[in-house]
């Protein structure tokens, strides 16, 4: 009998070689099964096979190593360098509490057998058990809040749509997943997509929608793709259509795809997309729970953050409140990304120090150069130095040092960094991707790069850096949305925290002066 | 996912038309029209217009909002090449300037032959293993700048 061989069919590893993997298994007669990631991404593409005492890991694996795989007895889970032993036993995945990506990496992505098996379709069946009106006193209780960035209590949002007037509803599922140095979104749409429809179902039957629309971006093809595959698994199956697994409640979905603006991340933004429109900002009041898609009551949640909720219903709110840290419970999936040693997905409790995901999950960097930034949070986010390390990880603790844990990504940079150019680079991508409705952000992102430039020219360094202290106060309190309000964290925390990379002769200018030809190009620092 | 038809204005007009049915449906139909011609020609905004019942500017204006709506056919392959933070603090700004100076264009552009266009991405999601890019629909990951050249050798010059 061939051995049972699975190979992530998760975007991330495909990049890394796992199609060829799995073509080379699949020649030598292994019984090939493509499964999403479990997130330990430095392993990738790591195969699982399944053996008599569970699954055995190996990894990473090249398509070359697969004829000596084979030799040594991959089948039985035979020794072989690359052999990592029972996956669950691998330190940094035994480190973690995968309730939201418990079945990640391990099932079929899109088998509703698989997922009923693992687990799932708990959370639905008590949901439809308990009602509506229970539905979103659970959701409160467990004090689940948005995993998009804004922490918004789910509970609150939802009792708001739900008492909203208005003959039809709609959930909306923001996937639209574009902070660099996150990527759980995708990974939960190529690995566990039925998790996603879950969590919108019983939001559906809990606000008394009957369609749900999930707005995916157009950069995750391999989402998508997985996405509407289990779509169509969970018609089939009856999960979605007119009478939900009998219970007599209409719900259906429809993915639509983005087109590369960043922007439309944000929620209302992202409505006027789904209409078709540009996808321009819309001011609030009136909330998208009142008048959301096409003017009617609309919850528009993150994917995390639906995924969470299937838990929470199956496990109960108490169980997941008991987990966490301050004002932010349950786990987190915590995206590593950038220059660090272990970058992948680890989905812990709260509270957790930046420290400790940085030097012990992370292991430092990957160049094995010393850290010197993390940004926390996406391209809206602030950079941490390892000075501030001891912050938890919690929604409340990164305000109070002037950061946001947004979308649950850190970035880590080594010490050739230079800050005033990673500030330069916040104002660059506020004006590439701004909307252009408010003036603080379509205007002062492009006054920010001509500042920064002088500032890195070694221009008037102390008054252009007063212009620029004052630029990000007027874009904070004066910007629509969180694009311009927010591109003051990157800018400011680079700012506060390096300020030796501003002063006249920083990194940059350093650089300038090396390159510039003698009395030509641009001008070089003063004083050097 | 090389491109491919010419532009034909009925069969433009039957692709359209069922997305006029749908709620926000110019969105999808852009993309569906981009997925044939490889971008939305200026023909085509009269057509939108019609069949959405919007004004040429609102169907214009949404085409440009949106980075990937292309208004000129690109190359036979396309290059997207991540550029957001994760990506150059593994050195992916280098590799794309470097990737300019080799085929002698900027971002945006297209080599002379028609083989390879060079897009610039604001994050893929492929953080974890970057540098990254998808070429085509392929993503590639842990990328240099010499696995990026080898991996558009054949649509080198």
């Amino acid at each position: 009998m061939s051995a049972r061989v699975f190979v992530p069919a998760d975007a991330a590893a495909v990049a890394v070689g796992a199609e060829q993997v799995a073509q080379a298994l699949a020649r030598h007669g292994a019984d090939v099964i493509r499964s999403g990631s479990r997130g330990l991404y430095w392993l990738e593409p790591m195969i699982e096979v399944e053996t008599h005492s569970g699954r055995i890991a190996y990894g990473p694996v090249a398509a070359a190593d697969v004829p000596g795989l084979l030799d040594a007895g991959l089948g039985d889970g035979g020794g072989h360098p690359l052999r990592l032993g029972r996956p669950e036993d691998i330190q940094l995945l035994a480190r973690q509490k995968r309730l939201v990506f418990a079945r990640c990496g391990v099932v079929r992505p899109g088998s509703v057998d698989e997922y009923r098996a693992q687990g799932g379709l708990r959370g639905l069946a008590r949901a439809l058990e308990i009602g509506p009106q229970a539905v979103i006193e659970e959701v409160t209780r467990s004090q689940l809040r948005g995993r998009g960035g804004a922490g918004f209590p789910t509970g609150i949002k939802w009792r708001t749509a739900a008492e909203a007037a208005g003959a039809r509803k709609h959930i909306v599922v923001n996937a639209d997943e574009g902070d660099s140095g996150t990527f759980a979104d995708r990974m939960l749409m190529e690995g566990d997509p039925l998790a996603l429809i879950e969590g919108m179902i019983i939001a559906g039957f809990a606000v008394g929608a009957r369609k749900g629309w999930v707005y995916t971006r157009s950069e995750y093809p391999h989402a998508v793709a997985s996405f509407d595959r289990a779509l169509e698994a969970a018609r089939g199956a009856g999960l979605l259509g007119a009478d939900v697994l009998g219970s007599g409640f209409a719900f259906d979905v429809e993915q639509r795809v983005g087109a590369g603006a960043y922007v439309c991340g944000e929620e209302t933004s992202l409505l006027d997309s789904l209409e078709g429109k540009r996808g321009q900002v819309r001011a609030k009041p009136p909330l998208p729970a009142h008048k959301g898609l096409f003017n009617e009551p609309t919850v528009v949640n993150n994917v995390v953050t639906l995924a969470s909720v299937p838990v929470i219903l199956a496990d109960g709110a108490d169980a997941w409140a008991a987990l966490g840290y301050g004002r932010s419970r349950g786990t987190m999936p915590i995206q590593l990304a950038g220059n660090v040693k272990h970058p992948g997905l680890f989905e812990v409790p709260f509270g957790i120090t930046l420290g400790e995901l940085i030097e012990e999950i992370g292991g430092g960097t990957a160049t094995g150069r010393p850290v010197r930034a993390v940004q926390a949070g996406g391209p809206l986010g602030a950079y941490f130095p390892p000075a501030l390390f001891d912050t938890p990880y919690d929604y409340e603790a990164f305000a109070a040092r002037d950061g946001l844990i947004g979308h649950g990504g850190l970035v880590v940079f080594d010490d050739s960094v230079d800050m005033a150019r990673m500030a330069r680079f916040a104002m660059e991508f506020c004006a590439t991707e701004s909307c252009g409705k408010c003036t603080p952000c379509r205007v002062g992102s492009v006054r920010g790069i001509e500042v920064m430039d002088r500032i890195i020219a070694g221009e008037e360094v102390e008054e252009n850096l007063a212009l620029i202290r004052d630029l990000c106060e007027t874009m904070k309190f004066g910007s629509l949305c969180a694009l311009g309000g927010f591109i003051p964290y990157p800018v400011m925390s680079a700012l506060t925290h390096f300020p030796e990379d501003f002063a006249a002769g920083g990194r940059a200018a350093a650089e300038l002066a090396a390159v510039a030809p003698e009395g030509g190009g641009r001008r070089a620092a003063p004083g050097l | 996912m090389s491109v491919v038809a010419e532009w034909n204005e009925a069969a433009a007009s039957d692709l359209i038309a069922p997305f006029a049915a749908r709620e926000g449906g110019l969105l999808p139909a852009l993309h569906a029209l981009q997925d044939w011609l490889g971008h939305v020609p200026a023909e085509a905004v009269t057509l939108l217009a019609r069949a959405f019942n919007l004004s040429r500017a609102e169907v214009h204006g949404t085409i440009s909002f949106y980075h990937d709506f292309r208004r000129h056919p690109p190359g036979r392959r396309v290059l997207r090449l991540c550029r957001a933070e994760a990506c150059q603090s593994r050195g992916g700004g280098e590799i794309g300037a470097a990737l300019c100076a080799r085929l002698g264009i900027g971002w945006g552009g297209t080599t002379r032959d028609g083989a390879l266009t060079l897009e610039p991405a604001f994050c893929l999601g492929l953080c974890a293993v970057a540098p990254a890019a998808l070429l085509d629909g392929t993503p590639l990951g842990r990328v240099s700048a010499d696995s990026l050249q080898e991996a558009v050798a054949e649509a080198l010059p």
